[in-house]
């Protein structure tokens, strides 16, 4: 039996050394100057980069970050601070059930409220479909974190005379920062390699443009379109895209890691956790 | 930026229709902005009246027509061609194919490389005994509503099964999404067969079959034989009222038998003179494509013969008083 | 201490932020259940129970679709729930301690990969595999299957299901692991101090105590799998028909979204696939709102009164 769940971890992650082996390869075989600074070539073409790709998801994951971010973090704040009340249970329902949601249904939603009424596909609509998805993982997240610090740090702010909102931003949000940062990055790293919630809001473009008002390419749109494309000069920049895409999403995953780590140090060095007095 | 017109709909012409705007933009300082959102969007835009005017590959059927408020033009600006591509490495020369053979393998009839009727039309070629797998568009497509019009025209059994439309019920095969979609997977897959826009078949070297036409002769989609195919039917319908003409199964010994017009739409008196002038000028000088773009990017070009028709065929249109 | 502005504006902000999350799902239903509401008059061509789906004549069948999404999952959790567990129990009990967090770090990591980057390592190297090798394989060991059966292609059901098990795999592990993990200590010991041996202890002691939430975390992955989109459009070969065969190509619902809602034009159109995101959401909600209440039980109700009051 113990032979069998040995052999069951082994064949769990063999895909990964697969995946990762082959991206590796041939993402970075195809690397090359021209990807980062040149927009398509004419498919059939050969040349050409993904420069727009690039700065297409930087631009929707920023602007997701400008929805997503505030109104998660002040989800989470009132999810850890008021965790009683029947609003926080339900949210805290709402966001684990949201977080299991088919994300081209966001899609769908963002099309419905921004791409039918403009009547144009535009990086806006993409941006908020990402910023949706984002919204319940920031939130529970950022909820966990509040609630590892410690009642006694609150406690004694306000016993300094420091005013409800000064003890939760400027001491509790404060300690717990490490920590939402790091899940603010993991929830950036998910987004930033979301292909279904953009196919029919950002739509892509062949072009550079970094006009929020109108379509806009993205790394995972065109790594999509390629991987299916008869040109190989297409297949190959598939991989340098997913190769790309690897990097952000392990590099994003990497820095919360050090950033947990460095936390940890902290509190170990810092006043012994205990909880309510 | 200022634009003085703008556009959307089909996606097949896109390409050429991008280097147009922006060579007569630097020539005569007219700014065109084209979005390619596919022919169902740029015929839904033009009956909106959100944009100046729409582009399709796919005529609009009468119903449309009469939804609009004010008559709506087509005016065909270039040729297409849809290619029967194959992936079967025992064969060198290009595969022979019939449209009754054509609408047996997408009716999941012909089902293997060496069945019978495809062997009587490639006598000298040896198909092998191996599974013929087929591949269409999984996504709505002008490219399908040609070649499924095609099959309807030649083929009792499709025209009573599948028939035409943009998205096609076909029984067998896997579905690639768009033209890419399509030549990706027969690319890929020995053994496979399937359609697409003949420039994207001639982009990846995909080999194409050569299609009997009406006359009995096998023909292959080259310029000269799609050309010759719209000016056979253009020729034949001269007193049709509208340039919405099928080009399928055209007459003619040189037509290439799959082949359609790519149109733009405009409603002159919905953009006003101003626009409509604007817009006459910029066919005109598109037609005559004096820098080849259409041939450089693997279109076919309107023949003259087939271009001046055209032009006298808007200038009638846009230049009868509007109607009291 | 008295409320200043300052205070009152900061609730504020927490408060709007907290409904945002519910309010959002309520646009969400609202939006997708009016423009799929043309879908239920008779007329509409759209039935879940139609097997047909012919935009051109206006009939839109769901069924294969619906099929599509739960065989597909199915067969993708009968491989990945027991190599998933396996792993879990492995990564939180069986190996050395040295080994456990790279093990758990790993998986995390296959979790991470986006669907498109599984879609494009799937194209290219599984259903080429299958073409050439497995499918045949498969066709020559078993002549009177009807489940392998038909046309080898490569992009078909068989493919879809290898790669969503590949994809839900890390989730169900990554829950297992946490659940294995929340057992309290006393159970263990319990078992150790009775003369238990190690596996003995995680067989008799942790596995029964932690299997809600390995339920749980099943059906966690079984909801990943029912909405997963890219990786599935990409290799699943995008035909409408009742799939008889794990060769055939086959349709799934978040699938038939991604190719056709771009597209299509017609009204008729629209509220079908409208329809087909209502059915999606539903059976997706439904089972990730049972599969988290199962593990919520397992980490909270239970392991709560061993550990006291939060």
């Amino acid at each position: 039996m113990q032979g069998l769940l040995w052999t069951a971890a082994v064949l769990a992650v063999l895909p990964l050394v697969a995946i990762v082996t082959h991206i590796v390869g041939s993402g970075f075989a195809a690397l090359s100057t021209s990807l980062f600074f040149k927009s398509p070539a004419p498919a059939g073409v050969s040349g050409g980069g993904m420069a727009n790709g690039i700065a297409g998801t930087l631009l929707l994951v920023a602007m997701a970050s400008v929805i997503g971010l505030p109104l998660g973090i002040g989800a989470g704040l009132f999810l850890a601070e008021r965790a009683g009340t029947r609003l926080a249970r339900i949210t805290r329902f709402v966001a684990d059930v949201l977080s299991g949601l088919p994300s081209i249904v966001l899609g769908i939603v963002a099309w419905e409220l921004i791409v039918r009424p403009s009547g144009q596909f535009s990086a806006i609509a993409g941006g908020v479909a990402l910023g949706a998805l984002m919204l319940p993982l920031v939130a529970r997240a950022t909820e966990e974190m509040v609630r590892l610090v410690p009642n006694a740090l609150r406690e004694s702010a306000l016993a300094l005379g420091y005013s409800q909102w000064r003890t939760s931003l400027t001491v509790v949000l404060r300690t717990a920062l490490p920590g939402v940062l790091t899940a603010v990055l993991v929830a950036l790293a998910r987004v930033a390699g979301e292909t279904a919630p953009l196919l029919f809001t950002a739509l892509g473009n062949a072009y550079w443009s970094l006009n929020p008002t109108e379509p806009i390419a993205a790394l995972p749109l065109q790594i999509f379109s390629y991987a299916q494309s008869p040109y190989d000069d297409q297949r190959a920049q598939a991989w340098a895209g997913a190769f790309l895409l690897l990097v952000l999403i392990a590099g994003l995953s990497l820095i919360a890691r050090l950033v947990v780590r460095a936390r940890q140090r902290l509190l170990r060095a810092g006043p012994s956790r205990t909880d309510a007095p | 930026m200022r634009v003085d017109l703008t556009g959307a709909g089909a996606t097949f012409p896109y390409p050429l229709y991008a280097r147009w705007f922006n060579e007569y933009a630097q020539e005569t300082n007219v700014r065109v902005n084209y979005q390619s959102i596919g022919s169902g969007g740029g015929i839904r835009q033009v009956l909106a009246n959100t944009v100046d005017f729409g582009a399709t590959d796919v005529p609009m059927s009468d119903a449309d027509l009469e939804r609009s408020r004010t008559p709506i033009i087509h005016v065909p600006m270039v040729l297409g061609a849809v290619g029967i591509t194959y992936n079967l490495p025992e064969i060198t020369r290009p595969l022979r194919l019939s449209g009754e053979v054509i609408a047996a393998v997408f009716l999941g009839t012909i089902t293997r490389w060496n069945d019978p009727r495809l062997v009587a039309l490639n006598p000298d070629a040896t198909l092998p005994d191996r599974e013929l797998l087929v591949v269409h568009r999984a996504d709505g497509s002008g490219t399908s509503y040609i070649f499924s019009d095609y099959l309807t025209a030649v083929s009792a059994a499709w025209s009573a099964g599948p028939g035409r439309g943009r998205e096609v019920l076909f029984p067998v095969g896997i579905g690639g999404k768009g033209n890419e979609g399509v030549a990706g997977q027969v690319k890929q897959m020995p053994g496979s067969l399937g359609y697409l826009e003949v420039v994207y078949a001639r982009q990846n070297r995909l080999p194409v079959a050569h299609i009997q036409n009406r006359a009995g002769r096998f023909v292959s989609p080259m310029p000269y034989e799609v050309a010759s195919a719209a000016t056979s039917v253009v020729d034949a319908q001269s007193s049709a009222k509208d340039l919405r003409i099928s080009l399928v199964n055209a007459p003619g010994p040189q037509s290439y038998p799959i082949a359609s017009f790519t149109w733009l739409l405009i409603a002159p008196d919905a953009i006003g003179p101003r626009k409509t002038a604007q817009l006459v000028a910029f066919v005109r000088w598109a037609l005559a494509d004096q820098n080849n773009a259409a041939s450089t990017l693997g279109y076919v070009a309107l023949p003259g013969s087939l271009a001046d028709i055209v032009l006298d065929r808007l200038e009638q249109a846009t230049t009868t008083p509007p109607r009291p | 201490m008295p409320e200043t502005p300052a205070d009152r504006a900061y609730r504020g902000y927490t408060t709007l932020s907290a409904i945002a999350i519910p309010a959002l799902v309520c646009v969400l239903a609202v939006l997708i259940a009016r423009a799929a509401l043309p879908a239920l008059a008779a007329d509409s061509g759209v039935s879940v129970i139609g097997r047909t789906w012919d935009v051109g004549r206006g009939q839109f069948g769901l069924l294969p679709a619906l099929v599509g999404t739960l065989t597909t999952s199915f067969f993708a959790l009968c491989i990945a729930a027991p190599l998933g567990l396996g792993a879990a129990v492995v990564a939180a009990e069986l190996a050395p301690r040295p080994l456990r967090a790279p093990l758990a770090f790993l998986l995390d990591l296959l979790a991470a990969i986006p669907s498109v980057v599984y879609g494009l390592w799937a194209l290219a190297v599984v259903v080429p595999l299958l073409r050439t090798r497995v499918m045949p394989a498969l066709a020559d060991a078993f002549p009177n299957a009807a489940l392998v059966a038909g046309p080898q292609y490569g992009p078909s059901m068989l493919a879809a299901v290898l790669v969503l098990a590949i994809m839900i795999l890390p989730y169900i592990s990554a829950v297992a692991r946490e659940v294995l993990l929340a057992v309290p200590r006393t159970q263990r010991d319990a078992a150790l101090a009775l003369g238990a041996t190690r596996w003995e202890m995680i067989r008799d002691a942790v596995l029964p105590y932690a299997r809600t939430g390995l339920i749980g975390g099943v059906m966690l992955g079984l909801g990943r799998a029912l909405g997963e989109t890219m990786a599935v459009t990409m290799v699943i070969g995008n035909r409408h028909t009742l799939p008889t065969s794990l060769f055939e190509p086959g349709y799934t619902l978040s699938s038939l979204l991604a190719n056709e809602f771009g597209e299509a034009s017609a009204e008729g159109h629209v509220s079908a696939l409208m329809a087909a995101a209502c059915l999606l959401l539903g059976v997706t909600l439904l089972v990730n709102g049972l599969a988290q209440w199962l593990v919520w039980r397992t980490q909270h109700g239970r392991i709560g009164d061993h550990r006291g009051a939060d």
